[in-house]
């Protein structure tokens, strides 16, 4: 054994490496890795479909297949590769796909179940996690693709394991297609009566958008906008615990310091993601596209958003003040992120997932976080009500006006919105679902009991904004 | 990836031969020190050491096994992280 020992910083002037990395910060970055679950949420490669179409829906599925299989079959053992070069772990390899509404537009059948059912096949032949992008773009309006699309989806999500899919119903260019919105309503709810064996969890694999990125790498929404390249490389990396952490070492701060702490671990964050995803993509040959930083919870303690909201001095997530506290977080991350690199897309903030975040939950089953607050809490963070089970018999008309209010919050605020809501076959308010893994568990939130039938029924389209109008 | 160095950390308890055990195993893979350094933090012993592998067949996956190997077998964590994960992190 050597016989000195010495601080960190006295290393540090002792010339040579160190000098240039303190060990002080090398331990800082094990440290996150070790304690605090700082991870690569996904590695998640964008892979267009658009010369696949065939009028023969088989041949269809033979060239998706084909396409998807083919480009992503290094994707995993790359990904592994630079998990253990650089020892920082990569959860999750995910595929987005161009929507396949317009991808399978031309295909001469009743449904695209059959196409659900070969990306899940492609999926596993090349053992990624996920696959997104059984989608439509509908904000507008809607074609024959998207509705058979649409159509397809309760019994797709039921029948596939990896599939998600997704539904743009509002823009702030277009407005909210609300004809489109009333149909999601009903398609919530049947995907949920399909899958009622396992909690509905084929409406966790189910997100309605307003205003979609295209280049999102994160689940269930991601898919591979019909303004991408070929093929692209988007990573998604993850953080909360190093947050929390990093918030509740500071003694006694003010907000202006919590915000500066923020935004420095945000940095560091990115910097990690930005580095992973450059080697993946230049071992592949394949473009890098944008990096993610996204604060997205799992179930394991201290990895939690809201308990980096508490940390700020709330008893409890959904208390007076959390709206305030979670802008203050989704800004200072926005910030960070945007320093640390020039590649930052997707949605970029803050997730308010409820059953995949244990302070979340807790704070609901405590009485302190209502399904009103989570949607003002959607108005200043980067996505929208997600993961939420509601009881099983909410109207179908209930769940579109929930989806409408949300559409709402997007489309005026220039932002994504979204919702990725569960009606718990069978279940009411007391009872939870369980999901397991990412997906984690959730209580029964109330609802309003008051009808929007009549309003959901009207259809037609909410305009768009005033302040759309910028030409 | 810029080079072939990496950062090589040894975490657990203080005992008699640990440099001893993980430099062995590190010099049968041809693995050169640059610097080492050794630290308690929160009175856990902590030794970083900046390494170079050889530019041509050097086999990561095995060396990281051999090393997380010695180090179980000393009651220590031992990880082996190419030195760019950290330069990215904490410097433009």
């Amino acid at each position: 054994m050597l016989s000195v020992s010495c601080t960190g910083s006295d290393l540090a002037g002792a010339g040579g490496f160190f000098m240039l990395i303190n060990p002080k910060e090398i331990l800082e970055t094990i440290q996150m890795v070790r304690m605090e679950h700082l991870d690569i949420r996904t590695v998640t490669m964008g892979i267009s479909l658009r010369d696949c179409s065939h009028p023969d829906i088989d041949v269809f599925n033979e060239n998706i297949y084909e396409k998807i299989t083919s480009r992503a079959k290094d994707l995993v053992r790359t990904t592994n590769d630079i998990q253990s070069l650089y020892g920082i772990p990569i959860i999750n390899r995910r595929i987005s796909v161009t929507p396949i509404a317009i991808a399978a537009e031309s295909c001469k059948s009743q449904d695209f179940v059959s196409v659900a059912k070969t990306m899940d096949e492609a999926a596993k032949e090349a053992g990624v996690d996920f696959i997104g992008g059984f989608s439509a773009l509908v904000h507008k309006g809607t074609t024959p693709g998207d509705l058979k699309l649409i159509n397809s989806i309760p019994e797709a999500l039921a029948s596939t394991e990896k599939v998600c899919s997704s539904v743009n119903v509002a823009t702030t260019k277009a407005g909210i297609n609300m004809d489109a919105v009333g149909m999601m309503g009903q398609v919530i709810k049947d995907t949920a009566e399909l899958t009622s064996d396992r909690d509905g969890i084929g409406c966790a694999k189910l997100v309605v958008f307003a205003n979609a990125p295209e280049d999102n790498p994160f689940m269930a929404g991601a898919f591979h906008g019909i303004g991408e390249s070929e093929c692209v490389i988007n990573v998604g990396v993850s953080g909360p615990g190093v947050v929390n952490a990093a918030v509740c070492e500071l003694e006694n701060p003010d907000l202006t310091e919590i915000s500066e702490t923020i935004k420095r671990t945000a940095f560091k964050i990115t910097r990690m993601g930005e580095m992973v995803g450059r080697e993946v993509s230049r071992r592949l040959g394949v473009e890098f596209g944008i990096l993610d930083l996204s604060l997205a919870p799992t179930p394991e303690i201290g990895d939690s958003v809201a308990a980096i909201l508490e940390a700020m001095g709330l008893e409890r997530c959904g208390a007076h003040g959390t709206t305030a506290a979670l802008a203050l977080l989704n800004d200072a991350v926005k910030k960070g992120g945007a320093m640390a690199s020039s590649s930052v897309g997707g949605l970029s903030g803050a997730f308010i997932p409820v059953s995949e975040d244990a302070g979340m939950i807790e704070a609901v089953k405590a009485g302190a976080l209502s399904l009103e607050k989570l949607e003002a809490m959607t108005s200043v963070c980067s996505v929208g009500l997600d993961m939420i089970a509601v009881p099983g018999d909410t109207p179908a008309a209930t769940l579109s006006a929930i989806i409408a209010d949300e559409m709402a919050i997007g489309v005026i605020n220039k932002k994504t919105t979204a919702v990725r809501v569960i009606p718990a076959p069978g279940k009411g308010v007391g009872d939870s679902v369980e999901f397991g893994g990412l997906l984690g568990s959730a209580p029964v939130m109330q609802v309003s009991n008051f009808s929007s039938e009549t309003f959901v029924k009207r259809g037609g389209r909410i305009p768009a904004p005033i302040q759309s109008l910028t030409n | 990836m810029t080079s072939g160095r990496f950062i090589i950390t040894v975490i657990g308890s203080d005992r008699v031969g640990i440099v001893a055990r993980i430099t062995t195993v590190m010099a049968s893979y041809n693995v050169n020190i640059v610097d080492i350094t050794q630290t308690i933090m929160q009175g856990i012993f902590t030794m970083i050491m900046l390494a170079e592998a050889p530019k041509e067949n050097f086999d990561l996956a095995a060396f990281q096994q051999a090393m997380d190997a010695e180090g179980k077998s000393l009651g220590v964590e031992v990880k082996v992280q190419h030195e760019d994960a950290f330069r990215f992190m904490h410097r433009i």
